[in-house]
């Protein structure tokens, strides 16, 4: 209970929340209030929102319904968000988790090896992934936990390094528990905190760089997203400039949510922290 | 036959030629001075004509270089350097009398062994399309400093349509003779004998082109100058033209979207004259050889599946034509009898069902060429997603897409070829069997076989009776129609957008790449 009532005093994280409920559900929904496929043309291109009744957000450059475009794109944009952000959390963790408990040369190497991916800047080495790969759903879901597990590891490192000496784990090491369950039963547990607020704004980056990749057009060409919304309609701005804008909002609105909610995640695990703010 | 053009002749067809392209615009005087100011899309890699065939160099290089003729709307030839012409009745002769006082830029004389030079030996070595219209040649010589005469090995009546300025450019010999061809220094300050010369390119920026003064036809060319403005980016093009930056808009340079608001601009007008000559053919590969794709049912449940007028309209603003067959409607050779598959998903459905097609996958490469070509896979793909067909869609680059179409990796791709002005030049290409090779996106890639299609092509282009001829091609029609080797989608339209002050800007079926020579701008 205590957990929920210090999450609820951040007013934003409540908003946060609210914002992010609303997405889910659109996105849950949108198979049954649009059972048809976002890509069919279904009226005259370039209605404006309202103009015809039925669409109320319009139609974009070929008479597809924007609605049903923003409601399936939804799914595609947190469905990616989040198996992405998985993946990324199962490369970065163990490594941390290795890096900090064995400390020494493990650590060195492994350090070494994120540094390597942390020199990269993330949006290019995405790009240049995704164009090796030939763009679809499981090469960016790749490309972008490829690119945001670095400080994931650092983080698991950084717990781990301070847990390790502490006197339970030196009791467990007493009575000759193996490594593997003091990594996995004593001290992962005792991490988790940081990882999950972490962790929710990982989601909320992927997003953004899921539809930065398509909006370049290296999204998977048969799924509507909502960065492929976005390129979609960038050169018809001064004609149709809501083909844009729509999904615009719709991209800031989730971040923005995510990110609300990875500050109230911090709060909630964090009391100490939170108080000293 | 013998066909003779005299001076009259070739008054009576620029005239024409002039009614057609422009029938609203008042004749009016044409006065000298002015400068144009052309948007050019890409930049060309280089301005050679004769050794770069890019389609921005031959928009450029067409005001350098000219060829022995030009050619109107209806592709009926019209004089350039050659002022009239003969064909022998047994067709193997075709002689040109060239214009007497022609000069190069750089003020040596024009002559004969200037056209033997390139045709026999510049043009056989530099350019594969025009080599193999060559092939049918047996020899060319230059009986006298104006004359030139080519003797063919067989009839081959297409070869009147060969002497464009893009097919058959005339290089100077006096420059080339004996040197290698592609490290010329010449290449880098292209020396013709157009109407226009080279002046300065400022890589990146800008292309100048000054009046040529001593060029042979007195008064031409009017204009003072021609700059061709390099600007990349298609929204910074459509607002230069629209603040006077630039005042000629070539196909290409304008986003389809863009181009009814741009031609209705005060003081603009649009010609989609002059690419009569090219007739740029939108088509889809299907490959012939594995897959649903070797069906041909399923090929014909393609073509029914697939709304073309849908693709005209929208996207590419009601500009352009659905084709009823495997022939450009601009051709003469063209079928009009044949009826075009109509949208009919039903039917697509039922041609699906009765092959037994289980929904195996079918990919779908779209041609990376830009928005417009992007969006129009978007439209197949749910056209063909609608009848039941599985499509994944494959991304690429320019590069990729050669590669892919070349080595056969694909089941259905977008593509579009030039069909020029008679089958033999642009059509034959693509479905005769001796034409599959792995290693070009031109030829024959969808790999279809058809010997009494093969027997036709090969009769139809050395038959010199007109009917007998269109004989065989109505019958080449018939059964291409039916067979559907790939999709005919689209004959495209090339719109030119330009301030209506500038006069006979469009004056042939070769358009903007046949020269500004006789445009003018009205002060």
């Amino acid at each position: 209970m205590n957990f929920f009532k210090r999450f609820a005093q951040n007013r934003g994280a409540l908003v946060g929340l609210v914002i992010l409920g609303l997405v889910v559900l659109l996105a849950l929904l949108a198979p049954f209030l649009y059972p048809d496929s976002p890509w069919r043309m279904v009226q005259r291109p370039f209605l404006a929102p309202g103009e015809v009744s039925g669409f109320w957000l319009g139609t974009d450059v070929m008479g597809r319904d924007v609605a049903a475009g923003l409601a399936h794109g939804a799914w595609v944009s947190l469905l990616i968000g989040l198996i992405s952000t998985v993946v990324a959390l199962a490369i970065g963790v163990p490594l941390g988790a290795l890096a900090g408990y064995f400390g020494g040369k493990v650590d060195d190497a492994l350090m070494r090896f994120t540094e390597f991916f942390q020199t990269i800047p993330n949006f290019a080495l995405a790009i240049v992934l995704v164009a090796i790969m030939e763009p679809s759903t499981f090469s960016i879901v790749l490309a972008i936990a490829i690119v945001s597990w670095p400080p994931v590891a650092r983080l698991v490192r950084g717990e781990f390094l301070s847990i390790k000496h502490r006197e339970y784990v030196e009791a467990a090491r007493l009575v000759g528990q193996t490594h593997r369950d003091i990594i996995i039963k004593q001290i992962l547990p005792n991490t988790l905190s940081p990882v999950i607020v972490l962790a929710s704004l990982m989601v909320a980056t992927a997003i953004l760089l899921e539809s930065s990749l398509s909006f370049l057009g290296l999204g998977d060409p048969d799924t509507m997203s909502w960065g492929y919304m976005i390129g979609a309609a960038r050169t018809v701005m001064r004609q149709a400039w809501w083909l844009s804008v729509i999904p615009g909002v719709a991209i800031l609105l989730t971040v923005l949510a995510l990110n609300l909610v990875g500050e109230g995640l911090d709060d909630a695990l964090n009391p100490q922290l939170a108080r000293a703010r | 036959m013998t066909l003779l053009s005299s001076v009259t002749g070739r008054l009576t067809a620029a005239a024409l030629s002039l009614a057609v392209a422009l029938p609203a615009v008042a004749q009016e005087t044409p006065s000298s001075g002015g400068v144009a100011n052309v948007a050019i899309q890409p930049e060309p890699p280089g301005l050679m004509l004769p050794l770069v065939q890019n389609a921005p160099t031959q928009r450029v290089a067409g005001n350098i270089f000219e060829g022995l003729l030009r050619y109107d709307a209806d592709l009926e030839p019209m004089p350039q350097l050659a002022t009239s012409w003969e064909i022998s009745d047994d067709g193997l002769t075709y002689t040109f009398h060239l214009h007497p006082d022609v000069t190069w830029h750089d003020g040596e004389a024009f002559s004969a062994a200037d056209v033997v030079f390139s045709a026999d030996v510049f043009l056989r070595e530099t350019n594969p399309r025009t080599r193999a219209i060559l092939d049918h040649v047996a020899s060319i010589e230059a009986p006298d400093d104006e004359t030139v005469v080519f003797t063919l090995k067989q009839p081959f009546p297409a070869f009147i349509q060969a002497f464009e300025v893009g097919t058959l450019p005339i290089v100077p010999k006096h420059l080339y003779a004996g040197t290698d061809f592609y490290n010329n220094p010449a290449n880098n300050h292209p020396i013709g004998t157009g109407p226009f010369e080279f002046a300065k390119w400022d890589r990146g920026s800008v292309i100048e082109l000054d009046k040529n003064p001593n060029y042979y036809e007195a008064g031409k060319p009017y204009l003072d100058k021609i700059y061709w403005h390099v600007i990349p980016d298609a929204a910074s093009r459509a607002a230069a033209y629209e603040n006077g930056t630039l005042n000629i808009m070539p196909a290409g340079s304008v986003e389809n979207f863009d181009i009814p608001r741009l031609a209705k601009l005060d003081g603009s007008c649009m010609t989609e004259a002059g690419s009569e000559y090219f007739n740029p053919f939108a088509m889809l590969w299907l490959n012939n050889r594995e897959g649903p794709t070797a069906d041909k049912r399923f090929r014909q449940a393609v073509m029914y599946a697939i709304d073309r007028d849908f693709a005209k309209n929208v996207l590419w603003n009601g500009l352009g034509k659905v084709p009823n067959g495997p022939f450009s409607s601009t051709l003469a050779a063209h079928d009009d009898d044949l009826q075009p598959y109509p949208y009919d998903p039903d039917k697509s459905r039922e041609l699906l069902a009765e092959m037994g097609y289980k929904g195996e996958p079918v990919r779908l490469l779209p041609l990376p060429y830009g928005e417009t070509w992007t969006r129009w896979a978007e439209a197949v793909r749910q056209n063909l997603e609608d009848v039941g067909i599985d499509i994944e869609t494959e991304s690429s680059d320019v590069a990729g897409w050669n590669q892919k179409v070349s080595d056969w990796d694909y089941d259905i791709a977008f593509t579009y070829l030039f069909q020029y002005g008679d089958p033999s030049l642009g059509i034959a290409r693509t479905y005769i069997s001796s034409n599959i090779a792995k290693g070009s996106p031109w030829n024959n890639v969808e790999g279809y076989e058809n010997p009494e299609i093969d027997k036709l092509f090969a009769a139809a282009a050395v038959e010199n009776d007109p009917d007998k001829r269109q004989a065989m091609y109505d019958q080449i029609q018939q059964t291409l129609h039916d067979d559907v080797p790939l999709a005919w989608i689209m004959e495209l339209a090339q719109p030119t957008i330009y301030r209506c002050n500038v006069h006979d800007l469009i004056t042939t079926g070769i358009g903007l790449n046949d020269g500004f020579k006789n445009a003018w701008i009205e002060q």
